[in-house]
């Protein structure tokens, strides 16, 4: 591997702002480590090199010119297979979407591209972003480039593994319960779900429109920071999206960098921690705690009583907006459209005949699960009962977060109970496949942005372990300025990154 | 196709109390679609008028059309309504292939306007008030064209096709309480509701309120319970009704229908009915219960509706004259009769004639030449007389003609008849087909000489004294000139001559 596939982001932009390359030069590179790696890994459902070049090549023309678009203008990026693209597949990860191709860009997309950001492909995910270990999708499941044999966390497991397999040193994940932050958890890598309507949601297929939020995957907190200003800010197309600047999201990174939080209080949250998860996992926790201290913040234990429910109310928001959401997948306008046999009298099969058969035909059984159990949540007479109770719980959750923030300038929990799971481990049991959120959730439920950074790895499984660092909404500026004062400080410790440890894929077979 | 068993109006009456429910759906002419920016216009070129967002592809989200919900708060204020000061949308899911999404982007349980009413006035002049429950906002479905089955409906046909340029289009539903005890005027109630709402509507400006093309349609819900026991009956759901008189003709025929049913022992089925125009009947559409589950939850997509208290104030003093109130105005103020109102209005013409006075015809010439000449055209030709080709500004011009003495009612006449024809503007009719009146002393003293000389004993007989006998030289002339003559000059020409 070269220098330029293990560089942040940061050092990318630094290359080509010193003309020391050029954004052909790195998409290419990442083109070909894709390449040589993704058919062991299967990061990616689509590679678009010929697009990518093109843009790359724009981007070139750009700097020549003393024009670049933006902070990231050049650096080549993956994107997540939930967020249309104009012109490139979008399949969400499943059979129902296999071949349709957008004809319009996701707002994300939209300014990805105008901030001249090569899109490189599209990555893996469970099937409708509906899973935590990106075995549902369609396609294959993905592999932690830490160990191939283990999931890399899902939804976005594509997403984060890109990155960490050196594919690609930017990645865009969403995250309903956890989607980007859990896999980051897994796989060594920085994740960020910015508030709820901080980054548009035009064009990201919905699975739980309440709760889903598009945020950057990195390498490092800063090269998420310079992400999250490129896609953040109001969008006139999504009417849930915040009318306020992003904020100074890479100032704090810098800030924090410098590894001073003296003043800041920080929140451990009672609830999310202790009984099932893992002791590698709880003692990185403490381990980042205790620089912290060191560095000169404060720390107190909040209780969040209502977030025991956390995981059965999303649990119940998120599968109804599902079902609903999905409902349009009906073969009559785009998709996969599979047209039953004549009946034996010679009835012709009817609308709702085809509607079945395709819907049947293209969703997964984890997609079928979450359907029947928000059709029944829905339903007149259990609504109150299911629907409107986890709303309720909702309401609480953001109480117990209130009430934290009074304690608190920031919370802090692991991201994920355990370090990545073998593949097919958790695969038939669907409620241990959903505990993997459960230090997640709460944020969607609250609608408060979240940053998973490395903390290291496990001793009983040396496997990257996640810390998970909660913000007031709209305060999304503390997550960088902590996270990137904590990376500081455990790099120091390890004397460089931790995705420096991981192997480095050289003999995969592609 | 009907083997519906009926019993009389009266009989029904008899042993049973009509409840009527209305709802009307209202399509606003505003510009761009509820929840995207594709033009709201009718009649494009299908799936033209579409994008990510009306189409329900994959990612794609509303945003509300403020116009829409200025318009949905101006109904609700014009009638009577509370408007909410906090109100959102909900998701109506149900699986139709001109539903883009497979759910309706509607309001369920916050309506944008409740609790109001509309009085409406009966022919007798009678007012009865019609309480409003609520009126919501909501986006039209797309249209499903099925080809190849005898009837145009789903069943039979050998494929469908669907034309989307209607999807998202901003819809109103107005829902009324109950109407009870309205007994044998349920049917002309449950008409002048629809036809006054329809005004209200037009003279708000929110909607082509065009019936025919289905930019207003009535859905009857109606009901019998036996009589004087207040109760609510099992009702039907006649949908789609499309014409006024159809409205009447629905509730008479389901009165009937019902008490057929319920008068031999039998149950009524809650489902919705389809009304036919044609044969006046309605026939068994779909079983629809109060289970029908529709699993309704807010819009998670879209923020809530919260107007501020100083909009909704602002919008009330945009409201036009209630119709009912401005015909009362304009009859006093043009001096028409009791009669002549109403056939003013039963011609379809009250617009027709206001404009025409607005354009400075004097009131009763104006409904003279719409109520005569245009509506008996209108008539002759099957046209809706505001679609003859004949403008209010046109018959002011042609009246102002009159005035001036360039033109006599024959000519005026003829000058209709160029309009019909499409032959241009009054003037331009007049100077084409040469109708103006000869007012030329010469040309018209040579034909009362001619006429004199033609008829020596006509007037020999003037000369005597008959002055009477002038007619007859009169009708001469007038023949000569083809009626391009002003009568009273030409008698006063022949007496000049002749006494």
């Amino acid at each position: 591997m070269t220098d330029y596939l293990l560089s942040s982001a940061t050092e990318l932009v630094a290359a080509l702002e010193a003309g020391e390359t050029t954004s052909v030069e790195l998409t290419t590179l990442f083109l070909d480590r894709i390449a040589a790696v993704d058919g062991a890994v299967n990061a990616f459902l689509h590679v678009d090199r010929e697009g990518a070049l093109a843009q790359a090549t724009a981007s070139d023309e750009r700097r020549a010119a003393g024009n670049p678009a933006s902070a990231l203008d050049g650096v080549p990026i993956a994107v997540k297979d939930v967020l249309a693209t104009e012109g490139l597949p979008t399949t969400c990860g499943s059979k129902m979407l296999e071949g349709w191709i957008p004809p319009y860009d996701a707002t994300v997309v939209a300014r990805l591209k105008q901030a001249g950001l090569p899109i490189l492909g599209k990555t893996n995910m469970d099937e409708f972003a509906m899973g935590s270990s990106t075995e549902h999708s369609a396609y294959g499941p993905t592999h932690n480039p830490w160990d191939l044999d283990r999931i890399p966390g899902g939804s976005g497991g594509g997403s984060a593994a890109a990155v960490a397999a050196f594919e690609a040193p930017l990645a865009i994940g969403t995250d309903t319960g956890g989607s980007i932050r859990q896999p980051g958890a897994v796989t060594g890598t920085v994740g960020v779900k910015p508030t709820y309507g901080g980054v548009s949601r035009y064009g990201l297929v919905a699975m739980a429109n309440s709760l889903d939020q598009a945020g950057p995957v990195s390498r490092t907190v800063l090269d998420s920071a310079l992400l999250h200003e490129v896609i953040g800010g109001h969008d006139p197309h999504d009417s849930t999206s915040i009318d306020q600047p992003v904020g100074a999201l890479v100032e704090a990174a810098r800030q924090g960098a410098g590894g001073d939080l003296s003043g800041l209080r920080v929140g451990v949250i009672k609830e999310l921690g202790g009984d099932g998860y893992q002791p590698g996992v709880l003692a990185r926790f403490q381990e980042s705690l205790d620089l912290l201290v060191a560095a000169g913040a404060e720390v107190v234990e909040v209780s969040c009583p209502s977030f025991v429910h956390a995981l059965a109310a999303y649990y119940l928001i998120m599968p109804s907006e599902a079902s609903s959401n999905l409902a349009k997948f009906d073969a009559m306008r785009y998709g996969l459209r599979v047209v039953p046999e004549a009946a034996e009298n010679g009835t012709q099969p009817s609308a709702e005949d085809v509607m079945r058969a395709s819907r049947d035909a293209g969703f997964g059984d984890e997609v079928k699960r979450r359907i029947i159990l928000g059709t029944y949540a829905l339903s007149s007479g259990y609504y109150d009962a299911y629907y409107g109770q986890a709303q309720k719980v909702r309401t609480l959750i953001s109480r117990d977060f209130d009430a934290a923030f009074e304690k608190a300038d920031v919370l802090v929990s692991p991201t994920a109970p355990t370090t990545a799971f073998k593949l097919g481990e958790k695969l038939d049991d669907p409620v241990a496949m959903y505990l993997n959120d459960l230090a997640t959730i709460p944020a969607n439920l609250a609608g408060v942005p979240g940053i998973s950074l490395p903390s290291g790895l496990a001793d009983e499984d040396g496997l990257p372990a996640g810390f998970q660092v909660l913000a007031p909404a709209l305060a999304d500026d503390r997550l960088y300025r902590v996270g990137a004062a904590l990376e500081t400080l455990l790099e120091k410790k390890w004397g460089g990154p931790l995705l420096a440890q991981a192997p480095t894929l050289d003999g995969a077979s592609a | 196709m009907s083997t519906d068993t009926l019993l009389s109006f009266e009989e029904s009456l008899e042993k049973f109390d009509p409840a009527m429910g209305l709802e009307v759906h209202v399509e606003l002419n505003t510009n761009t679609k509820m929840f995207c920016g594709c033009p709201a216009v009718f009649g494009g070129e299908p799936n033209t008028q579409v994008c990510p967002t009306c189409l329900g592809l994959p990612g794609a989200m509303p945003a509300v059309n403020a116009k829409a919900v200025e318009s949905a708060m101006r109904i609700g204020l014009a009638l009577n309504c509370e408007i909410a000061e906090w109100c959102r949308f909900a998701r109506k899911n149900y699986f139709y292939p001109d539903m883009p999404k497979n759910f309706q982007t509607s309001q369920y349980d916050e309506p944008i306007a409740f609790e109001g009413y509309l009085d409406v006035e009966l022919e007798s002049g009678e007012i009865v008030r019609i309480d409003i429950e609520r009126a919501h906002m909501e986006e039209d479905t797309g249209k499903s064209l099925h080809v190849g089955g005898a009837t145009g409906r789903i069943h039979g046909a050998d494929h469908s096709l669907v034309d989307y340029n209607r999807a998202g289009i901003p819809l109103i539903e107005i829902v009324t309480k109950p109407i009870m005890g309205s007994r044998e005027k349920a049917p002309e109630i449950a008409k002048a509701y629809v036809a006054q709402l329809r005004e209200l509507i037009v003279a708000l400006g929110v909607s082509d309120a065009r019936m025919d093309q289905g930019s207003i349609r009535a859905d009857v819900n109606l009901s019998l319970a036996p009589i004087g026991t207040g109760e609510l009956g099992t009702r039907t759901e006649t949908k789609n009704v499309n014409s006024l008189r159809s409205v009447e003709r629905a509730v008479r025929y389901e009165m009937q229908r019902h008490a057929a049913i319920l008068s031999a022992g039998d149950a009524i089925l809650q489902e919705t009915r389809h009304w036919h125009e044609d044969t006046g009947i309605t026939t068994s559409g779909r079983p629809k219960s109060d289970a029908d589950d529709y699993r309704y939850f807010p819009e998670p997509d879209l923020v809530p509706v919260a107007p501020s208290r100083e909009w909704v104030e602002e919008l009330k003093g945009t409201l036009p004259e209630l119709p009912r109130e401005k015909r009362a105005r304009l009859q006093k103020d043009w001096g028409f009769s009791d009669l002549e109102m109403r056939d003013t209005i039963g011609a379809g013409a009250f617009g027709l004639v206001e404009e025409t006075i607005a354009a400075g015809a004097a009131p009763q010439a104006a409904r003279k030449w719409w109520l005569s000449e245009l509506a008996r055209r209108a008539n002759d030709t099957g046209t809706d007389i505001a679609e003859l080709g004949v403008t209010p500004a046109d018959v002011a011009a042609v009246q102002a003609l009159v005035d001036a003495g360039s033109l006599n009612d024959k000519l005026a006449r003829q000058v209709f008849d160029g309009l019909v024809a499409g032959e241009g503007t009054p003037e331009e009719i007049v100077a084409a087909r040469g109708l103006a009146i000869v007012s030329d002393e010469g040309a018209l003293g040579s034909a009362v000489d001619k006429a004199i000389a033609e008829n020596p004993d006509v007037a020999e007989k003037i000369r005597d004294g008959k002055v009477a006998a002038a007619g007859a030289l009169i009708g001469a002339v007038m023949k000569e000139m083809r009626g391009q003559a002003d009568a009273g000059r030409v008698r006063e020409l022949i007496l000049e001559k002749l006494t």
